[in-house]
């Protein structure tokens, strides 16, 4: 079945190490177009540090990350077409806060791709109404509410127009009442056919959503399956125990 | 001759007046020039301090910015560190008994409010640029943009912002310590109301008008830049945009179909 599969993004024995703390130990796993991989896993497992190393925000101490089967790392000149290619979605949202909601989504379509204003008006708005925030489009960043931010923030990712978008954590910064809006607009994306990597504490989330959960521990993958597996017979005991502590 | 204290104030106001507000003139040329050249000095300086060294830049490129960084930061220590009034002396003095250039006073004190204000706008800029939150930077470079447009379009508008403040306080401190420089003869408001002040040795009714007339500049200048910091926050408020307060917050409209694209382009 892999085999039809468009294979987007891979990860060979991703290793990093903070000085001589070794975070993660050889990670290898692979994006195929259309995926939804749910990225779980006890706080300090090397989660965070997972999705930024595949984005190139820290640099890995070892290993490889191909995009469409070429490596990123030793090609270092392409990493600007390959961070357009791979959108980040944060927990902390990060939106520029001397820019509009707007400005937030066509910065980088006008200085990274290059493209013009108008265009890039046009496909921001898309892109916002899409997370149902296009008549925000005059707000700026601190007049918003945390699940509005985060939404802005989803748009100004895919205004780039990636192929996979990495989210660490997307709803852990939001008040219980925001997290519903935020989750429904990933979701959303997940049935439009939308790459995505998510790292969540979200499991019913995460098990509704994916079409694989990814379960770190100690900074490797204890285990790798379908959600109907991995949450409902786990194999690994540690993903037992991990899993246990949510369902109570 | 009059008698009272008011009575001399304005006599003195009639007879100085006109000198006094010629000082004042330098006074206010000396400290807006040099704030203005000192902000762009202690924008280019701290800028240049904020430069990261990546690890895959060239050892020469990073002994480059290592090098300048050092010099820029005993440049800032050196100013920071010594009394205008003395820098005023050893760049006016100096000049001519070392350089044997013999510069106008009034061109040695543009230099030395300008190089002085220089070193402190330096270290406000750093700090300026370094408050604005990493994970902007860190969003900014996930969208590929580099450390030029990133420093251009995100980092320094806001850092800009925070410092604006400081530039303020800059402003009024140069208003005030352009004073210094009638030791080298500039003939700014302290200089001329000490001049005035000896023809009728009414030392307390000239400085009580020239405490008026330096009062009147910085508070005028405060509220100058108050003003101007408002401007740059832009409406407190925003509209909405065909407001609809029933619409679904997601949905609708379907995602744009991606067209398949060859690798990295
Ligand atoms: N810049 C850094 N320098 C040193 N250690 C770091 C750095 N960043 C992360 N770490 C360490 O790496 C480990 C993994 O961190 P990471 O943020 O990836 O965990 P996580 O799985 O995302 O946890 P959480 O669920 O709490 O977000 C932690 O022990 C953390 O202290
Ligand atoms: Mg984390």
């Amino acid at each position: 079945m892999a085999q039809d599969r468009e294979l987007l993004v891979s990860v060979h024995d991703l290793q990093k190490a903070f000085g001589e703390r070794e975070i993660l130990k050889g990670i290898s796993f692979d994006i195929y177009r259309g995926d939804v991989v749910c990225v779980i896993g006890p706080s300090g497992s090397g989660k965070s540090t997972l999705i930024r190393c595949i984005n190139y925000l820290e640099h890995p101490t070892g290993g490889d990350i191909c995009y469409r089967g070429e490596s990123v790392m030793k090609h270092f000149k392409k990493l600007t077409q390959f961070r357009t290619k791979v959108g980040m979605v944060f927990q902390s949202f990060n939106l520029f806060n001397n820019m509009t909601v707007l400005e937030n989504c066509t910065v980088g379509q006008i200085k990274v791709l290059g493209k013009s204003k108008e265009e890039a008006k046009e496909t921001a708005l898309r892109y916002l109404k899409h997370v149902g925030m296009d008549s925000y489009v005059n707000a700026k960043p601190h007049q918003l509410s945390g699940g509005q931010k985060q939404r802005v923030a989803i748009a100004r990712a895919l205004a780039l127009e990636p192929e996979v978008l990495l989210m660490d954590e997307p709803t852990s910064a939001l008040d219980p009442e925001m997290v519903g809006e935020v989750l429904r607009v990933i979701r959303d994306l997940a049935e439009s056919g939308f790459t995505m990597v998510i790292v969540t504490h979200e499991m019913a989330f995460a098990r509704d959503v994916s079409n694989r959960v990814i379960f770190i521990d100690q900074g490797v993958i204890a285990e790798d399956d379908a959600p109907d597996v991995l949450f409902k017979n786990p194999k690994n005991p540690r993903t037992k125990e991990f899993l246990g502590r949510f369902q109570q | 001759m009059p008698t009272t204290f008011f009575g001399w104030v304005f006599f003195l106001m009639e007879e100085y007046g006109p000198v006094l507000l010629t000082g004042a003139g330098v006074t206010l040329l000396l400290a807006v020039v040099g704030t203005f050249i000192g902000c762009l000095i202690g924008l280019v300086v701290g800028i240049i301090q904020t430069i990261p060294m990546e690890d895959n830049d060239s050892t020469f490129k990073k002994a480059t910015i290592k090098l300048t960084q050092r010099l820029l930061d005993a440049y800032v220590e050196v100013f920071r560190g010594t009394p205008m009034i003395v820098q005023a002396m050893v760049v006016y003095y100096g000049a001519m008994s070392v350089f044997n250039i013999d510069m106008s006073p009034m061109f040695a004190g543009f230099f030395v409010v300008s190089i002085n204000t220089g070193a402190y706008m330096a270290e406000t800029v750093r700090g300026g640029i370094e408050s604005v939150d990493p994970g902007q930077k860190e969003a900014a470079i996930a969208i590929g943009m580099d450390h030029f447009q990133i420093m251009y379009n995100v980092i320094l508008p806001q850092a800009l912002r925070n410092v604006m403040p400081q530039l303020g306080n800059n402003l009024i401190i140069n208003i005030k310590d352009t004073s210094v420089l009638n030791v080298i003869s500039v003939t700014e408001l302290y200089f001329a109301s000490k001049s005035a002040a000896g023809v009728y040795y009414k030392y307390f009714e000239i400085f009580f008008l020239t405490c008026v007339i330096y009062f009147i500049m910085t508070f005028t200048a405060s509220r100058l830049l108050r003003w101007v910091e408002s401007k740059m926050d832009g409406p407190k408020d925003y509209q909405l945009v065909n407001y609809d307060p029933m619409a679904d917050p997601c949905g609708h409209v379907p995602l744009p179909t991606k067209k398949q694209k060859g690798r990295f382009d």
